[in-house]
């Protein structure tokens, strides 16, 4: 467990929907469901989703804050936003679902081998690098993201997308050695490292 | 018509050898032909589209959309941006939407910006180039420069998620948008009318991350544009063409299929159609070859 994890603990103890509502983005529209559902039929992985949206609002009015941090299902969002095009009450359930997934991964608290989250962090990393994404890193960095075996294994599954790729001018090897960047870089890290220090702050997040 | 002039936010996949060159080239080749002027962005940034919330969070990701705002406000005042990519566009329009409905947000993006010398005043109106096209020229103005009507030719319009939600093209429905039909239409080829998998999600980033969830998504896609009996898929999307297109093989070899569906974009559709030569169009940017259309370019 991660102090930040204990610190909100103790400082919202016993009421999740506080929590939710001072630290996931878009988190004080949780109370507004009213349970329809019409977001957990919406959604194009709603069966592999442990619970879906519609769940995991009266879960987290519940108070079950480890059942619904523990769980892969927000990461199961693909940002389609049906739910949210769908919502009778507008609450924008794309937004809360990437809200609550981002604040469980900050507290330490998501599924350690979700592969979303994985690849979600290594494609942020990948884009704040140059300030553009490099694409041939990020798909190698997703191919070995559980090590070079199933890396191996994964690249030669992957073989002839990537041969079609570069035979249609969509992808270059070229890219290897730098690629494509922000010419301003620095100014943008710096704009970054702002933004990262005045929403920790706003969220109980010190000095990481 | 007097030339139309843009600021023009084109993105990572649109870049030299990246995913989506192909689509850059047809747009330049369509906006040539419809005096559509694209001034980009100067050193504009990745807007982190869908997936970058679990590293950014809100304000670090509402701060890269900020920052190419700002630097629009900068070189090109008075100009709409536009965006060809649909996450490019809802990320940027989010922010713009987001940062002029909570002004305390709005503050604390401006003292990160203010970090690189920016500033943001958020005066801009965020448009998809598919907006520009219906909205500043219309499907007559479209239809005057056709020199090759694609006669003869089935299309499915596969709309997907982004360019259609949350914002989507005004007047449209979200669940059956007409947009992309008509402009198939104004090009001279045939809608398919009732291809229901039209707004369907293709799995978007978690195509990577979740590729047998997200292929499952991806064959329903095909094979209804099949079963509509479509020639090929037009697209106004960057990820959904390469979703729709690159993992037809894996999906062959997984269910059994024999799917070898062209997938391409209005632009490509509309380049041909103006006479653009195969080149022109970005024909050569299909791993699956749009025949019928390379036949016709090639006239």
């Amino acid at each position: 467990m991660s102090n930040y994890n204990n610190e909100m603990v103790e400082k919202f103890r016993g009421n999740f929907l506080k929590e939710v509502e001072a630290n996931v983005e878009e988190g004080d529209w949780v109370k507004m469901c009213m349970q329809c559902g019409v977001c957990s039929g919406s959604c194009p992985l709603g069966p592999h989703w442990e619970h879906p949206p519609q769940e995991i609002f009266m879960l987290i009015r519940a108070n079950k804050r480890e059942e619904v941090l523990n769980s892969s299902s927000m990461w199961m969002c693909t940002s389609c936003y049906n739910c949210i095009a769908r919502c009778p009450r507008g609450l924008p359930i794309t937004h809360i679902m990437h809200g609550l997934a981002t604040y469980a991964k900050r507290l330490g608290l998501a599924p350690k081998q979700q592969a979303t989250a994985k690849f979600a962090q290594l494609f942020w990393d990948n884009l704040v690098k140059t300030g553009r994404v490099n694409e041939l890193k990020l798909g190698l960095s997703l191919y070995f993201m559980n090590g070079i075996g199933e890396g191996i294994k994964t690249s030669l599954k992957m073989k002839d997308i990537g041969l079609g790729m570069l035979k249609t001018k969509r992808m270059s090897p070229m890219e290897m050695l730098g690629g494509h960047g922000c010419k301003d870089a620095k100014g943008l890290h710096a704009i970054l490292k702002k933004a990262k220090e005045i929403e920790e702050a706003k969220i109980g997040i010190h000095g990481a | 018509m007097a030339k139309k002039s843009y600021s023009f936010y084109p993105g990572c996949s649109s870049q030299k050898a990246a995913s989506s060159s192909n689509y850059q080239v047809s747009v330049d080749a369509m906006c040539d032909v419809l005096d559509i002027e694209l001034n980009e962005i100067p050193d504009w940034n990745c807007c982190s589209a869908s997936i970058g919330y679990a590293g950014g969070g809100e304000l670090p990701r509402l701060a890269l959309s900020a920052r190419n705002m700002a630097l629009s406000e900068q070189a090109h005042p008075g100009q709409d941006i536009v965006a060809t990519c649909a996450a490019c566009w809802l990320s940027t329009k989010e922010t713009q939407e987001r940062l002029h409905s909570d002004k305390d947000l709005l503050a604390e993006t401006n003292t990160a910006l203010a970090e690189a010398g920016l500033k943001l005043k958020n005066d801009k109106n965020v448009r998809h180039m598919v907006e520009v096209l219906i909205e500043d020229l219309g499907y007559d103005e479209l239809g005057k420069h056709v020199k090759k009507p694609l006669e003869g030719m089935k299309i499915a319009g596969y709309v997907g998620c982004q360019t259609n939600r949350p914002f989507g093209i005004a007047g449209e429905s979200f669940e059956n948008p007409m947009y992309l039909d008509k402009l198939i239409n104004t090009m001279g080829a045939e809608a398919c009318e009732t291809y229901e998998k039209k707004v369907s999600c293709c799995g978007g980033a978690l195509a990577f991350s979740e590729p047998e969830k997200s292929q499952a998504l991806i064959k329903d896609i095909i094979e209804s544009a099949y079963d509509n009996g479509a020639d090929m898929i037009v697209t106004p999307c960057p990820v959904c063409q390469m979703n729709t297109e690159v993992y037809q093989d894996q999906i062959n070899a997984k269910y059994g299929t024999k799917f070898k569906m062209p997938v391409v974009y209005y632009s490509t559709l509309m380049s041909v159609a103006y006479g653009k030569n195969g080149k022109e169009a970005g024909l050569n940017g299909h791993i699956i070859p749009a025949k019928q259309l390379e036949a016709i370019a090639g006239k």
